[in-house]
């Protein structure tokens, strides 16, 4: 039985900014991730952040990960990697499986930060070896420096395609094309600037009718959308490639907090089912906080600053912040948060988030609860 | 290039581009080196505006502003380059030679070719349009790995050459 | 393919190569890296046939969650190879469906050795 004060269910950008400023304070705190090194999507991350200087915009992604290792060491953070939580054993207490053996932490305060995972779309030849996520492009070629494949189809034009094809031409691959079923680029102009750059063309308004190949990818199908997204007959155009990689957007990995008991709503500009939380980030269960892509996906900018937020509520919580102290570091983290889900990329964001808290304000008035 | 835009080709339009606060104007550009920034949609970003030595970039308290060049302020020192997250800022100098005008890009694709190198010249929407000659590399630690590039090329296409064909892979 | 050299991440740091075998074909590989970097390092990327339809699959999202790159490794199926990391000696095999778990001679001491042998991970 492990016994700590904040138990942390995720280490990446989220898990870790709230390990850091909840440790700050004084907290005893305990990051548990189910993987073997902790950062979740943050190591990924080889391009400069945007932002402000307050946000270390110019700062590459694994750059920021690694001050924040630096500053959880420091801060003398518990963390337990290669540690899945599957169950609540009881009113606090999780149950955890490592190498085959089962642990128990108790906490007297939890924050879940769990991510996201990547959609897929289906298509005639979809399990064909060689289609994969973007994000697992990403990880192969970022992560443990080899190519899946040498020449690839990109799917989606969100951030995650613009940049993936990047990195992946950064790699040694070629991006053959880029196609978005939308009738117009999603991501930032900038991103799809540099790949149109290196000669990548994007087609608006096209998908992917099949994947041909007999035991692994050998070419795709891409065929034109109408304005109803139907294929246009005759419009079709084959690529050969070996990869088609998937950048079709990113789903909250929702299971523990359902397990739980957290109430959630539907948002589909949040990625799906969220769970329900208060300007603190606090959820429906009391004494349980959730911050990150879970908690709508977004990006680790986001992440940061949500785990922060979290961060310090459950320390204010534990009274290891006083509530005036508490209240300016709210504030400032939410101004971050304001500045980075403004513009015409980050209103509708800014938009739904609100509508979280406003939902979780009905669910409170309904039960009867102080909201 | 496409009067279309960011939004359908992915690089903004020349009309784009002469509206945005951030394209110097023809004047200024015949004066000497100046920063060109190609940035034309609201996202939350401002490094531009505080690497500049001079203060010549400018976007404000609200970071979703589009910067702003403050043309006669700009010295053509380049150091925006590398520091724009988007790698949407270059330099432009175009009367470099009587023939010739230089464009500087960011650049992060290995190999890095070497000064003297002949390259294939690109546009916004990579079509080689131009032999580009390399006639500096810079690669000062403060880039941190974002290569500055500096390529000759005929002056017609000081308004079109934004990059270089990438190298082996 | 291996990504040698890289803008930002720089020359590949000298490695710490193990050999392993795959389907009887010696490999090598980086001690430690996910077997599936291993063998897509050497351009393979068929990793088992389904169960019912015998179609071929390989990693999808290369993260432990989706169980499309499983094989059978040491005698042990369904083990995700994008998250299994590689040791010297290791067999790797193909996995054909469901693969089959070693005789069990005496259940309950089988069971317990499969279990920390990667139970939790695959």
């Amino acid at each position: 039985m492990i016994n700590t004060e904040i138990a942390i269910v995720g280490g990446g950008p989220a898990g870790l900014a709230a390990a850091i400023e909840a440790a700050s304070a004084g907290a005893q705190v305990t990051v548990i991730d189910e993987n073997s090194r902790p950062g979740g999507q943050l190591f990924k991350q080889i391009h400069k952040f945007f932002g402000s200087k307050a946000h270390l915009a110019g700062v590459r992604g694994f750059e920021i990960g690694n001050r924040m290792l630096r500053q959880i060491q420091d801060l003398r953070v518990n963390v337990c990697l290669d540690s899945v939580v599957y169950a609540l054993a009881d009113g606090n207490t999780l149950a955890v499986v490592k190498q085959g053996q089962t642990v128990e932490v108790r906490a007297e305060k939890m924050i879940v930060a769990t991510g996201a995972s990547e959609n897929v779309i289906n298509f005639p030849g979809w399990t064909l070896p060689g289609v994969i996520g973007a994000g697992a492009a990403q990880t192969m070629i970022n992560v443990h420096r080899v190519l899946p494949g040498k020449r690839v189809l990109m799917i989606g034009s969100g951030n995650v395609g613009l940049i993936v094809s990047y990195q992946l031409m950064q790699a040694g691959a070629d991006v053959v094309a880029l196609v978005e079923a939308l009738p117009k680029i999603n991501g930032y102009g900038v991103h799809a600037a540099k790949i149109r750059r290196a000669g990548v063309p994007i087609l608006v308004s096209h998908t992917v009718r099949e994947v041909q190949g007999k035991e692994n990818v050998a070419g795709a199908v891409v065929v034109r959308l109408d304005e109803r997204f139907r294929h246009v007959p005759g419009s079709e155009q084959f690529f050969a490639v070996d990869t088609v990689c998937m950048a079709v957007g990113l789903s909250p990995l929702s299971e523990l907090c359902r397990l739980l008991g957290c109430q959630f709503t539907y948002l589909p500009e949040m990625g799906g089912f969220v769970p329900l939380h208060d300007a603190n980030m606090e959820t429906s269960v009391p004494g349980l906080y959730v911050a990150g892509d879970l908690t709508g996906v977004e990006e680790a900018s986001t992440a940061m600053e949500e785990g922060r937020l979290a961060g310090v509520s459950a320390a204010v919580a534990l009274g290891y912040l006083d509530s005036a102290q508490a209240e300016v570091r709210k504030e400032e983290i939410r101004i971050r948060l304001e500045n980075l889900r403004s513009g015409p990329f980050g209103e509708g964001r800014n938009t739904a988030k609100q509508v979280i808290i406003q939902r979780y304000q009905g669910i409170c008035s309904q039960a009867g609860k102080e909201a | 290039m496409d009067a279309n835009g960011v939004v359908i080709n992915g690089y903004p339009s020349f009309e784009e581009l002469r509206n945005s606060p951030g394209y110097p104007s023809e004047e200024r550009l015949c004066k000497g080196a100046v920063a060109v920034i190609e940035c034309v949609q609201e996202i939350p970003c401002d490094p531009c505006a505080w690497v500049c030595p001079k203060q010549a970039i400018k976007v404000g308290g609200d970071i979703t502003n589009l910067p702003r060049l403050v043309e006669d302020d700009c010295i053509g020192c380049g150091i925006c380059i590398a520091a724009c997250p988007g790698q949407a800022i270059f330099m432009v100098d175009v009367n470099y030679s009587p023939t010739e005008a230089l464009i500087s890009f960011p650049y992060e694709y290995v190999p890095f070719p070497q000064e003297g190198d002949t390259v294939n010249a690109v546009d916004r929407a990579g079509c080689p349009v131009a032999k580009g000659r390399v006639v500096k590399v810079r690669t000062a630690a403060v880039n941190d790995r974002t290569a500055v590039i500096s390529l000759a090329v005929p002056k017609e296409f000081a308004h079109t050459v934004r990059s270089m064909q990438r190298q082996g892979g | 393919m291996r990504v040698e050299d890289h803008a930002i991440l720089g020359k590949m740091p000298e490695p710490q190569w193990v050999e392993f075998e795959f389907d009887g074909q010696t490999l090598q590989a980086i001690e430690g890296e996910p077997i599936a970097a291993a063998l897509l390092a050497h351009g393979i990327n068929i990793f088992r046939k389904t169960p019912k339809t015998g179609q071929p699959r390989g990693i999808f999202c290369a993260i432990g969650r989706c169980n499309d790159c499983v094989m059978t490794v040491n005698g042990v199926p369904n083990v995700r190879t994008c998250v299994e990391p590689v040791k010297a000696g290791m067999k790797v095999q193909s996995q054909i469906g469901n693969g089959q778990f070693p005789e069990l001679a005496h259940p309950g001491e089988e069971a317990a050795k499969q279990d920390n042998q990667g139970g939790c991970r695959g």
